[in-house]
């Protein structure tokens, strides 16, 4: 019986006599006593010494027990505080009574000594359990908020870099819940120097912290690489490089990358784990599912790795949605998944296009599944090139150093053409003469142009009319890399001459190659700005550049960019 | 136990088999199965296995590497409609010989 720590219980009895019995009897338990006469006292009592238990008489005068016993229940708030009615009262609603006031046991007078400490005791025990509840459930409640102010202050960071992208431009339109990141989703968006848009839907393996923590490389690789002009290859290679090297063997990256070109009016494709997404053609209504062709990013060693991308035609107002797995694996109660049949059905009824997340999310909680934390969507469209400003790049230097008075070649051969790509280099070295910068936009997409016309229709021979209609447009991109790697010789030149010219200066690109060539004068023919896939090349270079002209054939192709004097 | 491992008579096959959802929850027992034990080839059967995440995913890259990574020969078998369908979206065919 002494084993426990001894209590101090509250006596509330109006008589005098049997206030006496209780109290030497608990005392001799080894607890400490207080006593009152009636309710009003055992309420005072309780107030100012917060005795542990309390031992309560039904009837007193002034106040019953029962109002005693609410009011005494009121001031413990959720600490507990056992109240053991003392009653001679034998039927039962009222001893009902007693409970529904806040009793939790009753003791039937005459008081038996054992039962009562057997009593004390079990409620004892009780109020431990309650108190260690409470004490456990506030240490949670604490790490709880630790955690989130923690992921609130790592976000913020995160945003920093990850958000340093377009997000908010006008054709992206997103949803994805606040802490994403922290259960590994990942929507990064950024311009091209060429006014191209790279978008990344990726979702880590895991959750919390180790999830986060690969994000941050990832959108580095993805920022750094997009704004420097790499394609979507390149990037892919070093971001399954990193990934590889920095994550340990059961973690890795399910990701979708896109480049959308306003220009071309392609999107160009890599599925690696992530769930189909889907390219929406407005005309046809048709949903092409995007599907996963590759493994996740950072399974595979940079020698194996598969960086094969798919280029599919666009016109303006289709759209490309993609979604992570928590829409598609969102669980009912009987662990039946939401699925991509359901999605599809969403789709059907699809009216109208900028209410197809509210209609996903309403298909969702409509199904019955646990709210899940990962479900993220993102939908691009294609707009009119017109539509669309690119910010700025920002540049660091002080323009001191700017070389205005150079010429360069370049050969770039079979082995090279296979497996590099020389734009970014070319880029970065013109970006160099900072009266170049201003047009840096078009000054890509022109070295874009001539090279991918050099590389596609000379060196590879391609035909590009074959791009006229959509199945086309995937069969040439077959070809295309069916004949890139079967490559064995043929070249493309660059000449690059920076000329000082009055205040300003001028740049001269020429681009050879070693292919066929072309009917210069037909092709020249064709209205600047059609709605052709094909061809399209030729006119951009026309309208972007000054004085174009091919020569040689259609092998050489010219082109200037003139600056005034800089501010 | 819903991870059980058998290592056949002659002592060169182990098969793991996995029973009800393959989660994160099992990340113990799965690598348990196969820790300390000479791979020479490995059948990981999933006839048991009603669901599989992401990170049973990681699991089995895992086990990949410790049977030898590129060399490994894991075969996965018996796999649901479900779970062929979470194998195929993540293109795992591509590294194990699956069944």
């Amino acid at each position: 019986m002494q084993s426990l720590d001894p209590l101090t219980i509250l006596i509330a009895e109006d008589s005098a006599a049997d206030r006496m019995l209780l109290s030497s009897i608990v005392r001799r338990q080894g607890h400490n006593v207080l006593t009152a006469a009636n309710g009003a006292e055992a309420v005072e009592a309780f107030r100012q010494q917060q005795p542990h238990l309390v031992l309560m008489d039904a009837m007193m005068p002034v106040m019953d027990g029962f109002e005693a016993a609410r009011q005494i229940k009121l001031l413990a708030g959720e600490t507990l505080v056992p109240i053991i009615f003392l009653t001679s009262l034998t039927e039962s609603e009222a001893l009902a009574r007693c409970l529904e006031a806040g009793g939790d046991d009753f003791l039937a007078k005459p008081y038996n000594p054992v039962i009562l400490a057997a009593k004390i005791k079990a409620m004892d025990r009780l109020r431990r359990l309650q108190a260690t509840v409470l004490q456990q459930r506030d240490l949670i409640a604490r790490h709880h908020d630790y955690l989130l102010n923690e992921q609130r202050v790592a976000k913020a960071v995160f945003d920093k870099v990850a958000h340093s992208g377009c997000l908010s431009a006008p054709n992206i339109r997103y949803l994805q819940s606040p802490y994403a990141l922290f259960n590994g989703d990942l929507l990064l968006a950024a311009f091209t120097p060429a006014g191209d848009m790279h978008v990344l839907l990726g979702d880590f393996t895991g959750h919390g912290l180790p999830a986060a923590v690969g994000a941050m490389p990832l959108a580095e690789v993805f920022y750094g690489m997009t704004a420097k002009g790499y394609g979507l290859s390149e990037t892919l290679r070093e971001m399954n490089a990193k990934l590889k090297r920095i994550l340990p063997v059961d973690m890795f990256c399910c990701a979708t990358l896109l480049s959308l070109s306003f220009q071309r009016r392609s999107v160009e494709v890599w599925n690696g784990g992530m769930p189909d997404g889907y390219l929406h053609s407005i005309a046809t209504g048709e949903r092409k599912p995007l599907t996963a062709r590759h493994l996740p990013l950072g399974v595979l060693s940079p020698q194996t790795f598969n960086d094969r991308t798919e280029v599919f035609p666009m016109a303006v107002g289709d759209r490309v949605f993609l979604l992570s797995d928590g829409v598609i694996d969102t669980c009912d109660g009987n662990e039946q998944l939401f699925g991509v049949d359901r999605l599809q059905r969403v789709f059907a009824a699809n009216r109208q296009p900028y209410a197809l997340f509210g209609e996903i999310e309403q298909a969702l909680r409509d199904f019955g599944g646990e709210a899940r934390d990962d479900v993220s969507m993102v939908e691009v469209s294609l707009l009119e090139a017109t539509q669309l400003t690119p910010p700025a790049l920002v540049y660091s230097d002080s323009g001191q150093s700017c070389p205005l008075d150079w010429s360069v070649n370049f050969e770039f051969r079979a082995e090279t053409l296979k497996r590099f790509n020389p734009l970014p280099y070319l880029l970065q070295l013109l970006l160099e003469v900072h009266g170049l910068r201003a047009q840096s936009g078009a000054l890509y997409s022109v070295l874009a142009e001539l090279y991918s016309n050099a590389l596609e229709h000379g060196v590879l021979g391609l035909d590009s009319s074959l791009k006229r209609d959509a199945s086309g447009f995937a069969r040439y991109y077959q070809q295309r890399n069916e004949r890139l790697e079967a490559l064995q010789d043929g070249y493309v030149r660059v000449h690059l001459l920076v000329a000082p010219q009055g205040k300003g200066g001028c740049l001269v690109v020429r681009v050879e190659d070693s292919g066929k060539g072309f009917d210069v004068a037909r092709v020249l023919e064709r209205p600047l700005d059609g709605v052709r896939l094909s061809g399209r090349g030729v006119s951009l270079v026309r309208q972007l550049g000054r004085n174009a002209s091919w020569s040689d054939e259609g092998r050489s192709a010219r082109v200037e960019f003139f600056w005034e004097a800089l501010a | 136990m819903s991870v059980n491992a058998e290592v056949s008579q002659d002592g060169k096959k182990l098969t793991i088999s996995v029973k009800g959802r393959f989660d994160f929850a099992k990340h113990q027992e799965f690598r348990e199965s196969y820790e300390n034990k000479a791979l020479s080839a490995v059948v990981v059967d999933l006839r048991e296995a009603t669901y599989l995440d992401s990170s049973a995913l990681g699991m089995l890259l895992l086990l990949r590497d410790h049977a030898g990574g590129d060399n490994a020969d894991i075969r996965v078998v018996n796999s649901s409609s479900d779970v062929r369908k979470i194998l195929a979206i993540s293109n795992f065919d591509k590294l194990f010989d699956i069944t």
